[in-house]
């Protein structure tokens, strides 16, 4: 009795279920059980507050009845293929053997007549299996495409309104009797229209898919009839389309255009005079931060304070003029001006320089006939100024080896002052006859021959044209072939050095493309200074190993290592080309004998280029103290034979050099004075300036001092915070650890859920177990019962009978 | 054509016969006594003025003389005039052996005189010719005094004294000879023979130096190695059993050697191979204190590679040498960053102030005078001494007042350090400050400016290790530069127009173009 009453509310419940919506149920406090949380997280999302037992359960039980019940019911019950294939498990005999037997068997089968005597009876014809006579008779192949036809129809329309439509009416009844009232036609009348229209459209169809037949038929036979003719016209057709298509492409092009036309883009501002000069200013001050970080190295972070002060110098004095580049470095002024008068005038000196590089013609003139004022003033009084001390030296270098020493020679011989026309006229008639267009040199002879018998200007403006011509956005490889033009002017320059008698204003010409390309491909021309750098110190290296002694560079070593200060900063802390090049001075000026008066010339040569390294970063160079020390001993002790001009010109560089490195030493000073005094009859003006140079006290130190460092904080015990992004998840510390401990938690869950789903299962199954058996033994007691009624009705029938017949 | 072949054939033909003359005249004089007689005309071959007849010569009288001596042909015993042979009254056999003991005496007259031959393919022939003649005059004496002892010492002596010549550099001849002397006996005579010869022309030449004869003997004795166990010897010349004091005579060849002025170059030359070579095989290497205090006293490198033996002495054989530090501090100048032998200086002078139990003053005499001197100094030798400096200050913490002084206010003062002072105490080394240092952070080499940057902060605990520093060159400085990978080169950003207009012009205001 119980039993059959739960069947009977889950029956009615699953009803319920079934008729109401989702919602409906959802909202139903009956059917809603809240499960209660034991804390309120913040930010989390729980899918299991609210749940739905009764609807949940009746769904697993109708699940397993659909599935579970079905194949329980059906347990023991399957059939099974036994195989009765003659041999089919017979391991001796052989493929063939079976298939042989089996034919036999077969025809056995066959030939065995089931009537001795008809004779009639013939053999049927097969093909896999199938009797020929059959498939002759189905001529209809394409009953199958319309049996499709009709399921896809079918399912396509009949199903929403036999299924889902049915399904809709049910609940359409159940919902409400007052919707009936509505509806004019009965449920009956509708169905049966229902019925009348899917048969009309099934009529319908037949009828189409009869007529589609007979005229795909036809249109088979026609397209028979013309294939061969429109085999030769499909040429035609394709034109037709090409045709077409250009025009399209066209349409498609022009429409692209429009849409990637470029825009007028709003172009900068023209800038005014002032602002190109700002921002020309603000372009070097960049450049020199860098330059002066760069000198400092990566150490010297400290010590760029000190030397800010300059740049804001720079700015303050206004130095800089519009456009003009190249004399940026007006901060020199206020280092300059510290050391001394003497340093000040040169540094005017160069300044005009600087400045007179725009407009050369006329300010050469006009510092041309400085100078020969000068020179006149120095022949007559016996001043040591510097430019007279060069044309002193210069003339005793010539007087001893005119040759050798012809390089250096002193400023005062200017280049002739040509007039301005005439240089144009000049330079306009060079032009004309030079072609416009030059193939960049392959090897240094090509570049020899292309320059070689013409004037310097014109190989300037040969080599300037052939920038311009292989400029590298030209072509692709027009940027190795520059690059090789580098290192090919670098041999050139050497060779017009080297050459007798040398060719440095050509050179000195040559210096604007040098830079130029320079420019452009920085590695390249690092490359190949650092070639020659190193090759010509391994060639000193190496006859100073064989020899003890090495002659000083020659004058093409001396170009070089000029311009290579031209080129690179000689004031970096550390440059890859520059280094390299002080230690070549440094290895000229130690190890090279001197033995002429040529060598003392190059020495000099060498100390200003050392010098001139140095300016900037005030860096010391004891090699050039070391130098110009020993040269004034050898002065000093014999004086007679070199002769008091080269007297003169060691001191100008003592001078320079003292001036220069600030931080010099008593032994230094002390050795200068005694060599001084030495020469004093001859040189007392000059003697008076180095004095003024030197200063009175020897140099003062404080002592030393580490540098004050930053007490290193105490450790704090602060906790340690550690930001945590997956609230809840299991953490491990690596991803493989982490993959590994999800899987395990997902692997448990599933066999917990496993395990309660078969448990689910086996109580689902007992209970229909014991249902079946309930409903049996009902059965059973039915049955008996109305046996024992009958029978009591028989007893009574026969006891009544015999009464009567008692009776 | 005809006339060259004809003067080859003629060349051909001289040189074929004189073979043919001297073989014959050599195969008569072996066969029979009677041809005595043309041994004359071998002899006189070995003056020839050709060089191949008188090698020719040369061999053909050591092959004579040689089979003579084994024949037992050559007259033993003191050696009676050859005027006399004619009036004694001797058997016909003696007097051949008589004869035969005179040309040999001229053989190796010639012989001897041959060593000083312009050729030295003559000198060869000849010397290997002498020492087979040593040989089997060892085996066969030519003296019968003293059964034991029969080592050929006169003709070695001789030998070795023409090998040490006083005019002519006989190096490559030494070295010939130098096999001979794998030979114990013949080592220990020819070091004995050495010993007397040299005191023999020093005292003739009065104590002057002559170098060619001290390089010669230089040659000689550098190219004697005694073995250093007496049980190994046993390769000789002439058989024969008896021990002798190799090591003595090793010590007093070279002792006699170095007794009198020597050249420089050749002071250069011993001291450099003196601890490696002599030192060790001497028995008693103290008594070369003489030598090298003289040595020491001399100054210039020649002081600074007699440090090497010094340090030897006093380190192994407990020498004393006061004032060994001063010495060592007054040799401390400019030079020695230019001197070839400057790793073996800097190495040694590293280990003779690695003691701690050096006095403060000292250590601090050194540094400043160091540092005073790294002013001057190229960068090779700067990347050695600045490391070199710091170590020292890491071994003698109370030095570190040079670099360190906190308690004094910052202001200049005068550098209290005296250069010019020659003893270490008085300098006032401790009073100063290593402000040249300080300087040298400007230095132009980026690796020097950073080595002494150090001094700015605290010193590590850990010393720098500048034993691989001392080879350094200045282009394997220059190379470890070009190598260097860098990401960006820095350009000059103002560029130029001219060679010499550019912005720092130097160069540009004392010369000018043309």
């Amino acid at each position: 009795m119980m039993r059959k009453q739960q069947t009977f509310s889950r029956g009615l419940s699953d009803k319920v279920r079934k008729s109401k919506a989702a919602p409906e149920i959802q909202k139903n406090p009956f059917e809603v059980k809240i499960n209660r949380k034991k804390f309120d997280v913040l930010g989390r999302k729980s899918k299991h507050d609210v749940g739905l037992p009764g609807v949940s359960r009746s769904r697993a039980i109708q699940k397993r009845k659909d599935t579970l019940l079905k194949e329980f019911r059906l347990k023991d019950k399957n059939n099974t293929f036994i195989d009765r294939r003659f041999g089919e498990y017979d391991s001796k005999l052989t493929p063939e053997e079976k298939i042989l037997q089996r034919f036999t068997l077969e025809r056995q089968r066959t030939q065995d007549r089931k009537d001795m005597y008809n004779l009639n009876e013939e053999e049927e014809l097969t093909h896999y299996g199938q009797s020929l006579a059959e498939m002759e008779k189905m001529t209809d192949v394409i009953d199958s495409d319309s049996d499709s036809e009709e399921k896809g129809l079918l399912s396509a329309e009949l199903t929403a309104t036999h299924f889902g439509g049915g399904g809709g009416l049910l609940r359409k009844k159940s919902a409400g009797d007052e919707e009936e009232e509505h509806k004019p036609r009965s449920r009956q009348e509708l169905i049966e229209e229902l019925i009348f229209k899917s048969k009309q459209e099934k009529r319908e169809r037949q009828t189409q898919k009869e007529e589609a037949q007979e005229l795909t038929e036809k249109l088979d036979q026609e397209w028979k009839s013309i294939q061969n003719l429109l085999a030769h016209k499909t040429p035609k057709a394709e034109r037709t389309d090409e045709t077409d298509k250009p025009k399209l492409d066209q349409y498609d092009m022009m429409v692209r255009e429009l849409g990637f036309e470029m825009k007028a883009q709003p172009s900068e501002k023209l800038k005014s005079a002032e602002e190109l000069a700002r921002e020309e200013r603000q372009r070097l001050q960049t450049l020199e931060a860098d330059r002066l970080k760069r000198m400092m190295g990566d150490a010297e972070e400290d010590a760029v304070q000190t030397n800010t002060h300059v740049s804001a110098d720079d700015m303050n004095d206004g130095f800089i003029l519009d456009g003009d580049d190249r004399k940026t470095l007006a901060y020199k002024d206020g280092k300059w001006n510290i050391e001394g008068e003497e340093e000040e005038k040169e540094d005017e000196d160069g300044d005009e320089e600087g400045g007179e590089e725009e407009d050369e013609d006329d300010e050469d003139d006009a510092e041309g006939e400085d100078d020969e004022e000068e020179e006149g003033e120095d022949d007559e009084e016996d001043d040591a100024d510097e430019d007279h001390c060069d044309l002193q030296s210069d003339e005793g270098s010539e007087d001893e080896d005119g040759q050798g020493a012809e390089e250096e020679q002193l400023c005062a011989e200017e280049p002739p002052a040509v007039s301005e026309e005439q240089k144009k006229a000049a330079q306009e008639a060079a032009r004309a006859e030079l072609p416009y267009t030059f193939p960049a040199p392959e090897s240094y002879s090509d570049l020899k021959q292309l320059l070689q018998g013409h004037g310097s200007e014109q190989q300037r403006l040969i080599l300037d044209r052939t920038l311009k011509c292989n400029h590298p956005s030209l072509s692709a490889g027009n940027k190795a072939k520059l690059q090789k033009l580098f290192g090919f002017l670098l041999e050139y320059v050497g060779d017009l050095a080297t050459q007798n008698p040398p060719d440095l204003r050509t050179v000195s010409a040559l210096i604007p493309q040098i830079c130029g390309l320079c420019q452009m491909f920085p590695e390249a021309a690092c490359k190949a200074v650092q070639t020659l750098l190193s090759d010509s110190g391994h060639s000193m290296e190496e006859t100073l190993e064989v020899k003890g002694r090495a002659p000083m560079p020659d004058l093409d070593m001396l170009v070089l290592l000029k311009i290579t200060a031209l080129l690179f900063p000689s004031s970096d802390f550390r440059h890859p080309v520059t280094t390299p090049a002080f230690l070549f001075l440094s290895q000229a000026l130690t190890r090279c004998a001197v033995v002429s008066l040529e060598d003392v010339c190059k020495g000099l040569v060498l100390c200003c280029l050392a010098l001139e390294y140095v300016s900037l970063s005030q860096r010391i160079f004891p090699e050039l103290l070391n130098f110009l020390l020993g040269l004034l001993h050898l002065t000093v002790s014999d004086k007679h034979n070199m002769g008091t001009a080269v007297c003169v010109c060691v001191c100008v560089c003592v001078c320079v050099c003292v001036s220069v490195s600030q931080v010099f030493l008593n032994q230094c000073r002390i050795s200068i004075l005694l060599c001084v005094d030495l020469i004093i009859t001859l040189l007392c003006d000059l003697h008076r300036e180095i004095l003024d140079a030197i200063p009175e006290k020897p140099s003062q130190h404080a002592p030393l001092v580490f540098k004050k460092k930053k007490p290193i904080p105490l450790k704090l015990f602060t906790p340690k915070i550690v930001q945590i992004l997956d609230y809840g998840k299991k953490r491990g510390n690596t991803k493989e650890e982490k993959e590994r401990e999800r899987l395990k938690h997902k692997y448990k869950r599933e066999f917990k859920g496993a395990l309660r789903e078969i448990r689910k299962d086996t109580r689902f199954l007992a209970r229909e177990k014991l249902s079946d058996v309930m409903s049996r033994d009902a059965e059973r007691k039915r049955k008996v019962k109305e046996l024992y009624g009958s029978l009591a009705t028989q007893e009574g029938e026969w006891k009544a009978l015999k009464r009567k017949n008692r009776k | 054509m005809a006339s060259s072949t004809d003067s080859n054939v003629k060349g051909e033909n001289s040189q074929v016969s004189y073979k043919k003359y001297i073989n014959t005249k050599t195969d008569r004089v072996l066969q029979s006594k009677k041809h005595a007689n043309d041994i004359f005309d071998v002899i006189e071959y070995l003056q020839s003025e050709k060089d191949k007849e008188v090698i020719f010569a040369t061999n053909a009288c050591s092959k004579v003389f040689c089979q003579l001596f084994y024949r037992g042909d050559l007259y033993v015993g003191d050696l009676p005039e050859e005027e006399d042979l004619v009036n004694g009254d001797r058997s016909a056999e003696e007097k051949y052996r008589i004869f035969m003991r005179h040309r040999y005496s001229n053989c190796v007259e010639l012989l001897l005189e041959n060593i000083g031959h312009k050729a030295f393919q003559v000198k060869e022939t000849s010397l290997c010719a002498l020492m087979k003649f040593v040989a089997a005059e060892g085996k066969h004496p030519l003296q019968n005094l003293d059964e034991h002892y029969n080592f050929p010492r006169e003709l070695l002596q001789t030998l070795v004294e023409h090998l040490l010549s006083e005019k002519e550099d006989m190096s490559l001849l030494i070295s010939r000879f130098q096999e001979f002397l794998e030979m114990d006996d013949v080592r220990y005579y020819v070091m004995s023979s050495v010993r007397d010869n040299i005191y023999r022309v020093m005292g003739r030449n009065k104590k002057a130096v002559i170098p060619v004869y001290q390089n010669n003997v230089f040659t000689l004795l550098s190219t004697i190695n005694v073995p250093s166990e007496a049980s190994k010897m046993k390769h000789f010349l002439v058989r024969q059993d008896c021990k002798f004091e190799h090591k003595r005579a090793f010590e007093q060849m070279w002792l006699v050697f170095l007794k009198f002025k020597l050249p420089s170059n050749m002071y250069k030359k011993i001291l450099v191979i003196l601890h490696e070579s002599i030192m060790p095989q001497m028995s008693d290497p103290t008594l070369l204190i003489d030598f090298l205090s003289a040595a020491y006293d001399i100054g210039g490198a020649i002081s600074l590679l007699s440090l090497n033996g010094l340090f030897i002495l006093i380190h192994k054989h407990n020498l004393d040498y006061p004032d060994f530090y001063k010495k060592l501090y007054s040799l401390l100048d400019p030079s020695i960053f230019h001197v070839k032998y400057r790793a073996r200086f800097f190495h040694l002078v590293n280990i003779f102030l690695s003691s701690t139990h050096l006095p403060a003053y000292l250590v601090a005499a050194f540094v400043k005078r160091f540092a005073r001197l790294s002013l001057t100094a190229p960068p090779t030798s700067l990347l050695i001494l600045l490391p070199f400096i710091c170590n020292l200050i890491r071994r003698h913490p109370s030095c570190r007042v040079l670099i360190h002084r906190p308690s004094t206010a910052e202001e200049p003062c005068d550098d209290p350090y005296v250069m010019e002072e020659e003893d270490p105490a008085q300098c006032h080394a401790l009073e100063s400050s290593l402000w040249e240092i300080k300087t040298l952070q400007k230095h132009y080499h980026p690796d020097v400016a950073k080595a002494a940057m150090k001094i700015n902060e605290p010193l590590t605990e850990q010393e720098d290790d500048i034993s691989e520093l001392l080879e350094l060159s200045t282009f394997e400085l220059m190379e470890r530069e070009l190598k260097a990978e860098r990401k960006t080169i820095p350009l000059e950003f103002d560029t130029a127009t001219e060679l010499l207009k550019s912005s720092r012009e130097v160069l540009g205001v004392h010369f000018s173009l043309e």
